[in-house]
């Protein structure tokens, strides 16, 4: 995939369309690869370590590609409440990763957010925007294990 | 507009914050994060004072007045917050000051003893991140940062170079080049600005201190040392003395009992630059050259151009630096001498700058050794002034040896923006006319603007010359230059504020009213000294005679010249 077009869509040299630009660079790639934040501070005539500050200050913006698979761990009251550390511990244990990151292998990327809005089945995750509730830690290391499973079956 | 400061009724202009209406009337309020001139941050909120009307405590440095206005700075409210801010910034810093570089000297050890910070109310938690100390130049140790941005700011306003930004957020954020990279790695050019605007001992010098040491102890060999221009009106400083203090003969006292061999002098070297460098701009003005030419004696600036206009790289003079000059002639015409095998001599130059730590051991600078082996900066020399015993104030003067220590007022004027220029004017109105000029002071390019332009008349023609400080002023005018519509013919470029008076390794911490000081010094050194004009340096005509030939000769490019490559930007 390309991010040419992203580059004819905005005007050079102009340091406030910096933050559009990479939203529209993310919608494409997924991340934020560094060559690209190379091409962005070429563009907008912005130090690349301007470039760096503004991408890894906001949260929306992902340095790595992301997995196969997302996780979304539940860190909100009424998850923390029924145990969502554990679980979000687990999963990082399970899959060698902290929270944020992505598995070597690409399958999965595992993330926290602040509350998914389904409190009546707390602890819940998602994966792939496939909601699990009701989540213990073996419950976890089962439906890790199926996505797994799935993988090598392929 | 009105405004009451204190209970005491003071007039300000609309627009202006609370703190320059402060500092005109001669009220200190604690700033960190506050650069004067650069965009401010309300960052660290030790400027906080007491607005009536306003809710909370408001950060003077960024708070503009109005009209009617109540400010009290220093209520025990503002005492209190305070104090709570220092704690809270050493709640998560390592409070190694025992073992740190800027023991004695760092703004936040002095504020914790101003606030009276008599024990730790919190404990936070530390940050364990990487040193970096890969670069020739500038070490940073992230963990020491209190996240105040001055050099953040100084890199990317003054400078408009980048190398170093805040990454991340909160409690992780940090100061960094992109991707973590390394100083090394990334188009910074050394300049050493991050490093005398650091409040705290985050950012220092690569240390020579050893190595120079180690040689001086080193049974055989013969070490040279040579003196900066700059160095002379700043060293003084260390010890106590007042800013501007010139300690020219105490610093040759000094460098003999710290057990140099020969103490030469940088002035020398400049006196030459200016004879090659005159001759240089008279041949590209006569034979149709590259114009206009710029000055190569900054090499923060030299990597600048490097990185960011290599294009223009041919505008650049050829001539290397002075005290790279120096180091050739030391290894050449003084070994010869002397009857010295070059290989044994090291040499070591006391420079302003941390960019010379990083030109001395460009690649292209020596033949089959290195120019100059090792660089101190002034405060790597008082450093080693004290550790040795010596009580500098006290010192008697000393004069600096033949043949490469004779200097003119031309010389000295190195240290100072704008002072290239006009040495080079001085000597190239003499080689055009043959006669001295009538009066050598060029007013219009001496002082710490940015940019400094002169028309000066010669034989008929109107030079146009210009001398320019800080980085980002030179871009407009190599964008002028790209564009082919440079009107100049010589532009003198110093990548530090001010010159080399207030370059990265000068005594901390820097501010303009201290480089104000010494840049009066260094044209009371000019004015004083009985020959003010390079061509009138003896020594310089002797070595011309003995050795050189003539300026610009076959053996003087050999030695006195050099080249420059282009550099990545990423």
């Amino acid at each position: 995939m390309s991010t040419a077009s992203v580059y004819e869509k905005y005007p050079a040299q102009d340091p406030s369309v910096l933050i559009p630009m990479l939203q529209d660079i993310q919608e494409i790639l997924g991340y934020l690869p560094e060559d690209e934040m190379h091409k962005v501070a070429n563009f907008t005539r912005l130090p690349v370590s301007r470039i760096y500050g503004v991408a890894t200050f906001y949260n929306q913006f992902r340095l790595q590609p992301l997995g196969q698979h997302v996780i979304r761990v539940c860190r909100g009251t009424a998850c923390h409440v029924k145990g969502s550390l554990d679980i979000l511990t687990t999963l990082e244990n399970e899959l060698k990763i902290k929270a944020g990151e992505t598995t070597k292998d690409l399958l999965f990327t595992l993330e926290t957010v602040a509350c998914i809005g389904a409190c009546s089945i707390a602890p819940v995750i998602s994966i792939d925007n496939e909601y699990y509730g009701h989540l213990t830690v073996k419950k976890v290391q089962k439906i890790l294990a199926s996505f797994k499973n799935d993988q090598t079956e392929e | 507009m009105r405004i009451t400061i204190n209970d005491k009724e003071c007039w300000a202009n609309p627009g202006e914050t609370i703190l320059a209406v402060a500092e005109r009337e001669g009220l200190k309020i604690p700033t960190l994060c506050y650069l004067k001139g650069l965009s401010p941050t309300g960052s660290c909120r030790i400027c906080v004072v007491e607005v009536e009307s306003q809710r909370s405590l408001v950060p003077s440095c960024a708070f503009p007045v109005f009209e009617g206005m109540k400010v009290k700075t220093n209520s025990p409210q503002v005492r209190r917050a305070r104090k709570t801010i220092i704690e809270l910034l050493l709640a998560n810093h390592p409070q190694e000051c025992l073992q740190c570089v800027r023991n004695g000297n760092c703004e936040l050890q002095s504020l914790a003893a101003e606030y009276g910070v008599r024990s730790l109310r919190y404990k936070g938690e530390r940050r364990t991140q990487k040193l970096d100390v890969a670069s020739p130049s500038i070490e940073r140790d992230p963990e020491k940062c209190i996240l105040c941005g001055r050099c953040v700011r100084i890199c990317h306003e003054v400078q408009s170079v980048g190398a170093i930004d805040i990454a991340q957020r909160g409690f992780k954020s940090t100061v960094t080049p992109a991707f973590y990279n390394s100083l090394n790695t990334v188009p910074c050019v050394f300049c050493g600005q991050c490093i005398v605007n650091c409040p705290v001992g985050a950012l220092k010098e690569k240390s020579h201190e050893k190595i120079v040491w180690d040689a001086i102890n080193h049974p055989e060999k013969h070490v040279v040392v040579q003196v900066a221009p700059a160095v002379r009106v700043a060293l003084g400083e260390e010890f106590g003395m007042e800013p501007g203090s010139v300690v020219t003969g105490k610093i040759v006292t000094a460098l003999r009992r710290l057990g140099f061999n020969t103490v030469f002098d940088t002035d020398f070297s400049a006196d030459l630059t200016i004879m090659e460098e005159a001759t240089e701009l008279l041949d590209r003005l006569n034979n149709g050259g590259k114009l206009p030419m710029l000055t190569s004696c900054s090499p923060g600036w030299i990597k600048y151009i490097e990185h960011f206009y290599p294009e223009q790289l041919s505008n650049l003079s050829s001539c290397k630096s002075p005290h790279e000059m120096q180091g050739a002639l030391i290894k050449s015409f003084y070994a010869e001498k002397m009857k010295i095998d070059p290989s044994k001599i090291f040499v070591v130059s006391i420079m302003p700058c941390t960019a010379k730590k990083y030109e001395a051991q460009r690649p292209e600078l020596g033949e089959d050794y290195q120019d100059v082996d090792a660089v101190l900066t002034t405060r790597e020399l008082a450093r080693m002034i004290k550790n040795a015993g010596i009580d500098f104030t006290k010192l008697p003067d000393d004069y600096f040896d033949d043949p490469l220590g004779e200097s003119t007022g031309a010389g000295v004027i190195f240290g100072s923006s704008g002072g290239v220029m006009e040495a080079a004017l001085r000597t190239a109105y003499f080689t055009l006319t043959g006669k001295e000029m009538d009066n050598i002071d060029f007013r219009p390019i001496r002082g710490l603007e940015g940019v400094k332009e002169a028309d000066v008349p010669v034989k008929g023609i109107v030079l146009k010359v210009a001398a320019v400080n800080s980085l980002k002023n030179i871009n407009y005018f190599l964008d002028q230059i790209k564009a082919g519509t440079s009107p100049y013919h010589f532009i003198e470029v110093m990548a530090c504020p001010g010159g080399c008076i207030n370059g990265g390794g000068q005594p901390l911490p820097s501010n303009p009213a201290k480089t104000e000081k010494r840049m009066q010094a260094i044209y009371k050194i000019d004015r004083e000294l009985p020959k003010r004009c390079s061509h009138q340096n003896e020594s310089v005509q002797k070595l011309y005679k003995e050795f050189l030939g003539h300026p610009n000769s076959h053996k003087a490019h050999e030695l006195l010249h050099t080249h420059y490559v282009r550099r990545d930007v990423e």
